[in-house]
C-alpha cells in the first residue's frame, strides 16, 4: 500500500472514528453508574440532528460569533491531519510542525473564547475567562512536554517524535518501546537519537500529556462536561449561545480534539510493530483504552474546586519540566552529556 | 539495572515535588513517608560494596523509622491538633511547584558536574539528593504550620542521607545509625512540641511565635 493511501486512510479513519471515543467515555461512565448508556455512535447522531437545524443568531453577535465554530473546526481538522496516530506518515508534515499543532489548538481555543465574548453575556464571559486562565497553564505543560520528547528523539517534527522514529520500515524485530522495556531498551530502540533517561522522560511526558488531555477536553477533574451549574462550568458555558449547524461544528470539533490529544498520548506509548495493520489495531486499542481511562477517572473522581485546578496544571507543568531537565542532562547520544559521579 | 535505578531516583524526585504541591497535611505526610521508603530501598539497589547484613540492617532500620515511625508520630500530632490542611502558606502551592522546578534544574545542573570519590554511582543520585535537601529547606522557610516544617526537616534529612549514600564506602555504620537516631529524637520532640504549642496558643503557626516576648518587668 502506498504511503499516500495510508495517509489518506489514516486521516479519514480519524475523522470518522473520533466521535466514537466520546461514545466509549460515556459508555464507561454509564456502566460505572449502573446504567445501560447511550449508543457508541450517539455523538454522530447528535451531530447529524444538529446539522439538520438552522442556527439562530442574536442581534448582539457579529461575525466573530459566526466565525468561531468554523475556524475552530478547521483548526481541529488540520490537527488531525498532522497527527500520525497509526505511525504512518501524514499528508501534512514538516520540521517544526510540533509548534504548529500547539498553535492550532491555541487558535481553536482563541476563536471559541472570542465567540463567547461576542455574545455579550456575562455568563459566557466568565467561562471564557476561566478557559483562558486554565489554558495559559496547560499550554506550557504541553509545550514543555513536547520539547522534552523532541530532545530525546532528536527531532522537531511530530512524525519523528510520535511515530517511534522515521525509519518505520525497519524489517523484522518488534519495536516495543512502552512499559518496562522503555526503561531498558529505549537507547537501543531509537538508534542514535536517544537520551540516557528516555524511558523516564517518556513516562513523565505521558503523565503530563494525559493531564493536559483531561484539561483541554473539559473533563473531570478540571471541568464536568455533564454539569450545567453556572458557577463551575467552563467549556459548556462558552457554547451555550450556539445552535444548529454551529453547535454541530463545535461538538464535532470537541470530539476531534479528544482524538488529537488522546492520539498524542497513545502514539507516545504504543509499541510500533513494523506491520502497519498491526500498528493500526494497536493504536485503535490504545485510543479505546485512553477513552475508557477517561471514563474511569470521571466516574471515580470529583471535580476539583476551581481554585485547585491551576495547581493540577502546574503539577503537569512540573512533570514536563522534570522530563525536560532530564532530557537536557541526558543528552542525545545515549550517554550522559556531563559525566556524572566518579570522573577519575 | 542502572536504568531502573535512574527511574527509581526520578520517582524519588517526584515525591519532593509532591510535598511542595499538596495542601493537605495527610498528603504531605504520605509524600515524605513514600520518600523514606524509597530511600530505605536505595542502598540495596545501587550495589554498595559492603557486607549484606550491614546493608539490610541499614535498610531495615531506615524503613522502620522513615517509612513507618515518623509518619505515625506526625499523624498523631496532626490528630492531636486537629489540623487538616495548611491554611495560609507564605508561598502558594503553584508558586512552590515552580520554585521546585527551578531548584530541580539547578540541582541537575550542579549535581551532574560534581565528581565523587565512589565509582559507578547512578548519575542522578547526587542531583536528587541535592534537590530533596533544597526542597526540605524551602518547605521549612515557605510554610507556617509546624507540622509541615517538621516534614520539611525530614525531607532535608532524607536528602542528606541520600547524599551520604554516594559516599557510603567511607561512612561507618555507627554514623549512619547515629543520624537516624538523631532524626528520630528530633521528630519525637517536634511532635510533642507541636502538641504543646497548639494547647498553649490554639494554632501551630510558627511565625507568630516570634512575636512572643517576656512580659515587661
Amino acid at each position: 500500500m502506498s504511503e499516500t493511501l495510508r495517509a489518506v486512510i489514516q486521516l479519514l479513519a480519524a475523522l470518522l472514528l473520533a466521535p466514537v471515543l466520546l461514545g466509549i467515555v460515556n459508555r464507561v461512565k454509564a456502566v460505572f453508574a449502573g446504567r445501560r448508556g447511550s449508543p457508541l455512535l450517539q455523538a454522530w447522531y447528535d451531530v447529524a440532528k444538529l446539522l439538520g437545524k438552522s442556527a439562530v443568531y442574536s442581534r448582539t453577535t457579529g461575525w466573530v460569533f459566526k466565525a468561531g465554530p468554523v475556524v475552530g473546526l478547521s483548526a481541529m481538522i488540520l490537527c488531525v491531519a498532522l497527527l500520525p496516530w497509526t505511525g504512518a506518515p501524514t499528508l501534512l508534515a514538516f520540521d517544526g510542525d510540533l509548534v504548529l499543532l500547539v498553535g492550532l489548538l491555541a487558535l481553536a481555543r482563541f476563536v471559541t473564547i472570542a465567540a463567547a465574548l461576542d455574545t455579550g453575556s456575562a455568563f459566557e464571559g466568565m467561562g471564557a475567562s476561566r478557559e483562558a486562565w486554565f489554558s495559559s497553564l496547560g499550554e506550557p505543560a504541553l509545550l514543555v512536554g513536547l520539547a522534552s520528547l523532541a530532545r530525546i528523539r532528536g527531532s522537531l517534527s511530530i512524525a519523528g517524535v510520535f511515530a517511534g522514529s522515521v525509519d518505520l520500515a525497519a524489517p523484522g524485530g518488534a519495536r516495543f518501546v512502552s512499559g518496562p522495556a522503555a526503561f531498558g531498551g529505549a537507547g537501543a530502540v531509537f538508534g542514535g537519537a536517544s537520551s540516557a533517561f528516555s524511558g523516564a522522560v517518556m513516562i513523565l511526558a505521558a503523565v503530563a500529556l494525559f493531564i493536559v488531555f483531561l484539561a483541554e477536553n473539559a473533563r473531570i477533574p478540571v471541568d464536568d462536561p455533564a454539569t450545567h451549574l453556572e458557577l463551575t462550568m467552563i467549556h459548556e458555558v462558552m457554547v451555550l449561545d450556539h445552535g444548529g449547524v454551529d453547535l454541530a461544528y463545535i461538538q464535532y470539533g470537541a470530539s476531534l480534539k479528544l482524538w488529537v490529544l488522546g492520539g498524542l498520548v497513545v502514539s507516545l506509548l504504543a509499541p510500533r510493530t513494523g506491520s502497519w495493520y498491526l500498528d493500526v489495531a494497536v493504536s485503535l486499542a490504545g485510543l479505546a483504552v485512553v477513552a475508557a481511562a477517561t471514563g474511569v477517572v470521571e466516574s471515580i473522581m470529583a471535580r476539583l474546586r476551581l481554585v485547585r485546578v491551576p495547581q493540577l496544571l502546574v503539577a503537569a507543568l512540573a512533570m514536563s519540566a522534570l522530563g525536560l531537565c532530564l532530557a537536557l542532562v541526558g543528552g542525545p547520544g545515549g550517554q550522559l552529556a556531563l559525566t556524572a559521579g566518579g570522573t577519575p | 539495572m542502572t536504568v531502573w535505578i535512574e527511574g527509581f531516583l526520578v520517582v524519588f524526585m517526584i515525591t519532593s515535588l509532591w510535598l511542595l504541591g499538596s495542601a493537605r497535611l495527610l498528603s504531605c505526610i504520605a509524600a515524605v513517608s513514600v520518600q523514606g521508603v524509597l530511600l530505605a530501598a536505595l542502598p540495596l539497589l545501587i550495589g554498595i560494596d559492603a557486607p549484606p547484613w550491614r546493608l539490610f540492617l541499614q535498610a531495615g532500620v531506615s524503613l522502620g523509622l522513615k517509612g513507618i515511625a515518623f509518619p505515625l508520630l506526625l499523624l498523631r500530632a496532626v490528630r492531636s491538633v486537629d489540623a487538616r490542611r495548611e491554611m495560609e502558606p507564605l508561598v502558594g502551592y503553584s508558586l512552590s511547584l515552580i520554585v521546585g522546578v527551578a531548584l530541580l534544574a539547578g540541582s541537575l545542573a550542579a549535581g551532574t558536574r560534581l565528581s565523587l570519590p565512589a565509582q559507578g554511582m547512578p548519575a542522578l543520585l547526587v542531583p536528587s539528593a541535592m534537590f530533596t535537601t533544597l526542597t526540605g529547606l524551602f518547605v521549612i522557610v515557605g510554610r507556617r504550620s509546624a507540622i509541615v516544617q517538621a516534614l520539611g526537616y525530614l525531607a532535608m534529612e532524607n536528602g542528606i542521607a541520600a547524599f551520604g549514600l554516594a559516599l557510603a564506602e567511607q561512612e561507618p555504620l555507627l554514623v549512619e545509625m547515629g543520624t537516624l537516631l538523631d532524626a528520630f529524637m528530633a521528630v519525637f520532640v517536634m511532635g510533642i512540641t507541636i502538641f504543646h504549642i497548639n494547647r498553649e496558643f490554639d494554632h501551630i503557626e510558627t511565625d507568630r511565635l516570634s512575636s512572643l516576648k517576656d512580659a515587661p518587668e
